[in-house]
């Protein structure tokens, strides 16, 4: 549907069982060493000393294509409006799979969802929740905060993302303009321990209340016990080998 | 309580009223003022007409509720959490059991999200699509099905419930003959399907809707003009187009209030675009309009199904591309579904790269490249969203299911305050919420 | 019709066991006790087309007080478990359980944080029934064994004895681990 910068390797479909490395586009999350996950005892595979960055695409420039530049334009003219620099709400824009991620600097959400959502060319009425993404190894920038936006007045999906460090795990909430967020904010908060600031009652919604820590960020262990069988015990699926 | 036209005097046995007839807006507003019975009730999390293990909690002066609260999470399985450590196609077996009465829309939404990831949405071969829209649309019906039965068997209309769940077994003997089971199928796959449609049936679907045709006015007959029905069911559970907008509430919720938004229509995936149904909406905004909604979208699901059943013609149900489906034909053995006997003896005696990339790709999976994708799909609930995003390996890195019993039922408290405790339960009822699917 | 019909002088000789065994098993109030898939099932398993009123079990109860079965019909959580135990407690005594499904019986395959590792974590369970879910014809059959262990249920020091001698059973067993033979 659209052209990112730079081609991206990893999407032809010859390459993707390739474990080694594919490329210096997009942005690094994490660095994959060896290929079958276990790091005990000897590397009898031959494949431990592999090393390869993994890279999610990374952001795109103009023409994005479709319906995401009238997006793009119609978002930074209002904020302009608003006597916002469109450069410092927007870190950038991803144009990845036929789909448009704009990744909004956090004190800004909130004035950017309220014009998404109110500006009769944008019309963007329906939010369909937060997904939390928790990535250890970005640093800085560890916890992500993913909303789709979706307009029925012009049939346009779009996708924001936010990010927190997970020192200061703090993001504005969205309650207020679509009240929606209500209870997604709440199971993020739940699972991934994101503080959404404004949010009217951010208590736990799915663990129970004295419930510690956050269950779905990548450091807490899937929980799971070893299952016994007639003379042999199976560990639990995140303890046993697995490829990666 | 003492007003001039109720005094009170002390006796022997206690107080003693004399009512005398007089303004009733007077009593009725002393009655208030001295009322200290503001209570709260706790309804659940294990109540038979809460449609699962949902806790309300009710704070009611009489019969008015003044609040509604609900408690959710008693459900919470962590199947979003149990998908990091499978492989892409062991997912469909978890997100199966999600919302456990729609799990082909489950399994639909995962996999266009997996195949969106993929970058072969558009090698997905037509049988597989058209099988795939065939179910869905069948699972439609079994989960309306399943709403009307239980939304009357929480009215009081038992017969209601025994009729539901008659046409819902024809349609889980459907289920069985096509997938093996009758609940939890994990039969749509990354690529396209399990297996093919066994011998047999196209005949009894179409056996079906025959047979469904002709129950289906039974359900009017027996309901749609039911004036007990109605009268426990019309002005109930009000959520206007403006409520639905605010709290997401989208499906049967919305429809009811006046706006035809399916994303069959309006976003369409797996070829909606070419089949001919319409998108009932109904204006009342209320429990009754939903059930009206319901009903009709059965009727437009079985012609779709029929649509279905003419386009079909034979082809594969899996992606060419070998690196990603499923290495072997899978075939009726003495102990279940698996491996054929044939592909058995092919990769055991006379390919050892088959039997190599046979054990690769079932124990490996295949590597999904990486990147986020948002895949959507209108379930009889509602927009039930995947946001699914992979870090290049072989097993999901996060799955996000945005499911719609979830975001409906924040509408509850909307419904059911100022409204009668008794219609608290139809309020819920027409939201048709499955804890499995909220709590996931 | 049956023996009743040739009953030498309209009397018929039984333990007292017997008879308030066959009272029991006769009429079984289940409690309405579903948790996720499997209630669906146990929903069908009532309706019309295996109709659970041929075993005299058609009356679900909403109330915990009034029932003398509890069919935990699906996944456990952690934040049920309390829950569970408490409608447990209200069930008046003599009362039984029914662990259906595979997520009841023993997680089955949600091995994680959230999901109790089988619900004999928190009460003691009559008949395990696997499955996922498991068909009505499978739940009936389960209620069944169920109906012949109430029929065959020891009363006062019998009862004491019974319960005794499972102790010392359970004592001697050997632990699964330790246990030889196939993987299963």
């Amino acid at each position: 549907m659209s052209e990112t910068s730079e081609p991206n390797p990893d999407r032809e479909v010859g390459a993707q069982n390739l474990p080694g490395q594919r490329g210096e586009h997009g942005e690094e999350i994490r660095v994959q060493r060896g290929m079958f996950g276990a790091d005990s005892g000897g590397d009898t595979s031959g494949y431990g000393g592999l090393t390869r960055s993994v890279r999610l695409p990374g952001p795109a420039s103009r023409p994005y294509g479709g319906y995401f530049d009238e997006v793009a334009d119609e978002l930074e003219g209002a904020l302009e409006e608003q006597g916002l620099v469109p450069e410092n709400a927007i870190e950038k824009t991803v144009v990845d799979r036929g789909e448009a991620t704009f990744h909004i600097a956090r004190e800004h959400l909130l004035t950017v969802a309220r014009t998404l959502r109110d500006d009769p060319a944008l019309r963007f009425e329906l939010c369909t929740g937060v997904s939390g993404v928790h990535y250890p190894e970005d640093k800085g920038r560890e916890l992500h905060a993913v909303y789709h936006l979706r307009s029925i007045t012009h049939r346009r999906l779009i996708r924001l993302e936010v990010c927190a460090p997970d020192s200061d795990p703090h993001v504005p909430s969205l309650v207020a303009v679509y009240p929606t967020n209500d209870w997604h904010e709440r199971e993020t908060y739940d699972f991934f321990g994101l503080v959404f600031d404004g949010h009217p009652a951010l208590t736990r919604i799915m663990m129970p209340d004295d419930w510690q820590g956050f269950p779905q960020r990548k450091d807490y262990p899937l929980g799971g016990i070893a299952v016994e069988y007639k003379g042999a015990q199976i560990p639990a699926p995140d303890q046993r080998r697995s490829y990666s | 309580m003492t007003t001039p036209s109720a005094s009170a005097r002390e006796t022997t046995e206690g107080t003693v009223y004399t009512v005398t007839g007089g303004d009733w807006d007077e009593v009725v507003q002393s009655a208030a003022k001295a009322d200290d019975e503001r209570i709260v009730v706790n309804m659940g999390p294990q109540h038979p007409s809460t449609h699962g293990v949902l806790r309300l909690i009710l704070e009611i002066d009489g019969e008015t509720v003044k609040e509604a609260r609900c408690g959710i999470g008693y459900l919470h399985t962590g199947i979003e959490k149990n998908l990091e450590y499978r492989t892409w196609t062991q997912g469909t077996t978890f997100v199966t059991r999600m919302d456990y009465l729609t799990s082909f829309y489950n399994e639909t939404a995962y996999c266009l999200g997996v195949e969106k990831l993929l970058g072969i949405t558009d090698q997905i071969p037509d049988r597989a699509t058209i099988i795939r829209v065939l179910l869905m649309e069948l699972n439609r019906l079994s989960s309306h099905l399943v709403a009307i039965a239980t939304g009357g068997m929480e009215l009081g209309a038992t017969t209601i419930m025994i009729y539901g769940f008659r046409d819902r077994e024809m349609i889980l003997d459907l289920y069985e003959l096509i997938t093996g089971l009758r609940m939890n199928h994990a039969f749509i796959r990354p690529g396209g399907l399990a297996q093919d449609l066994p011998p047999g049936a196209v005949d009894a679907v179409r056996e079906f809707v025959k047979k469904m045709t002709k129950n289906l006015p039974e359900y009017d007959k027996l309901a749609t003009g039911n004036p007990i029905f109605k009268a426990r069911m019309q002005d109930v559970g009000y959520l206007d187009l403006t409520g639905c907008m605010a709290l997401g509430a989208t499906g049967p919720i919305l429809r009811a209030a006046g706006l035809a938004h399916d994303l069959r229509k309006t976003d369409p995936y797996c070829g909606y675009e070419t089949y001919e149904f319409d998108v009932p909406t109904a204006d009342s905004c209320d429990a009754y309009g939903r059930f009206l909604v319901r009903l009709e979208e059965m009727r437009q699901s079985l012609r779709i199904v029929e649509q279905c059943l003419d386009r079909l013609e034979p082809g594969p149900v899996m992606v060419a591309d070998k690196k990603i489906a499923w290495p072997a034909q899978l075939a009726l053995g003495p102990d279940g579904l698996g491996n054929s006997l044939d592909h058995i003896k092919k990769i055991m005696g006379t390919s050892m790269e088959a039997l190599i990339h046979h054990f690769k790709l079932v124990t490996e999976g295949f590597r999904v490249p990486p990147g986020q994708t948002y895949a959507a799909v209108e379930s009889p609930k509602g927009e039930l969203g995947v946001h699914v995003v992979s870090d290049g390996g072989t097993r999901p890195y996060r799955v996000h299911f945005r499911d719609p019993s979830f975001t409906n039922l924040q509408a509850m408290a909307a419904m059911c305050e100022g409204g009668q405790v008794a219609d608290v339960i139809v309020a819920v009822a027409s939201i048709d919420p499955v804890m499995g699917g909220v709590d996931r | 019709m049956g023996i009743e019909e040739k009953l030498p002088s309209g009397f018929l000789l039984t333990t007292v066991e017997q008879a308030s065994g066959w009272v029991r098993k006769s009429s079984v109030f289940p409690a309405t006790f579903g948790l996720a898939c499997c209630a669906i099932e146990m929903m069908t398993t009532g309706a019309g087309r295996y109709d659970l009123a041929r075993f005299g079990m058609e009356v679900f109860r909403g109330s915990p007080r009034q029932a003398d079965l509890m069919i935990v019909a699906g996944r456990v959580s952690q934040k049920m478990a309390p829950v569970l135990r408490q409608v447990y407690d209200q069930m008046p005594n003599p009362k039984w359980v029914i662990s259906m499904g595979v997520c009841a019986s023993s997680g089955g395959m949600f091995n994680n944080y959230a999901i109790v590792q089988g619900v004999d974590h928190i009460v003691p369970v009559d008949i395990y029934l696997p499955g996922c879910p498991p068909r009505p014809e499978m739940l009936m059959d389960a209620i069944l064994k169920l109906h012949h262990k109430i029929q065959n249920s020891k009363l006062g020091v019998n009862a004491e004895e019974a319960a005794r001698e499972a102790e010392e059973a359970a004592l001697k067993a050997l632990p699964t681990i330790e246990m030889k033979g196939l993987l299963r």
